[in-house]
């Protein structure tokens, strides 16, 4: 069975022309893949696709602006992962 | 249409917020100062005006689902295919579908019809951001009624 991560490595190397190889747990979308932010709006629909969620942007996007420190909270995919695990836990309980 | 204003959309024909449906007409003018240059001896409507249409077809219904309280934004063009060629005096009718009510960001499938003929559809991403300011927002509420009004009339 595939996991978050590997299908979300997928729809990110898919999305945006990044080898999948590059695409590590530990790597941050923005700072380490060089993703912007309207290439994760497109990352943004597939996992959506993917996994039949909506994953809450606009909140975690207030949430940074009120601690940019964060950021790693968020966008580092294993930490990205577990948030959509969450999500999708919402979903189905 | 007023080509040179961006004004794309004459009416409203069908709206339907809550499933995110839309229909509108667009009456291609027979003279315009963009068809001096595109192309002289031979006037079309340039392709990426037939995509603006499309995508604010999709704006007004995007606008309504989120009651005007935030503002869709244009952010990425998919798929888009020029089917045929659209000539001065052509009636357009622009439909659009939502495909994705995402968080802070939309995608709707839309494609534009002539004659029965198909003339061009693509798949459009939309960022929904807050109104950058109350003229944008006052502006949206004013067009948004002129071309519903014209729907009753």
């Amino acid at each position: 069975m595939t996991t978050t991560f590997e299908a979300v490595a997928e729809i990110i190397s898919e999305t945006s022309d990044i080898p999948l190889e590059e695409i590590t747990p530990e790597k941050n979308a923005f700072t380490d893949l060089g993703i912007d932010s309207l290439d994760f709006l497109d990352i943004a629909f597939a996992i959506d696709k993917h996994f039949g969620i909506k994953i809450p942007l606009e909140q975690w996007t207030e949430e940074l602006n009120e601690n940019p420190a964060q950021v790693d909270e968020y966008f580092v995919l294993s930490k990205l992962c577990a948030r959509i695990d969450e999500v999708i836990a919402a979903k189905d309980a | 249409m007023l080509l040179e204003y961006f004004q794309m959309i004459d009416r409203v024909e069908e709206l339907d917020p809550e499933n995110g449906r839309v229909v509108a007409r667009a009456e291609v003018p027979m003279e315009s100062p963009v068809f001096e240059g595109h192309f002289p001896g031979t006037p079309l409507v340039p392709g990426v005006l037939l995509i603006e249409t499309m995508a604010q077809a999709s704006g007004f219904m995007l606008l309504s689902r989120l009651k005007f309280e935030k503002m869709p934004f244009l952010a990425n063009v998919t798929l888009a295919k020029m089917r045929t060629f659209v000539e001065p005096g052509a009636v357009l009718r622009v439909e659009a579908e939502l495909e994705h009510d995402g968080s802070g960001f939309a995608k709707t499938a839309a494609h534009i019809v002539s004659d029965g003929k198909k003339i061009c559809d693509s798949r459009l991403m939309f960022r929904i951001m807050p109104f950058p300011n109350e003229t944008l927002k006052g502006n949206m509420l004013d067009r948004f009624s002129q071309i519903s009004r014209s729907q009753a009339e």
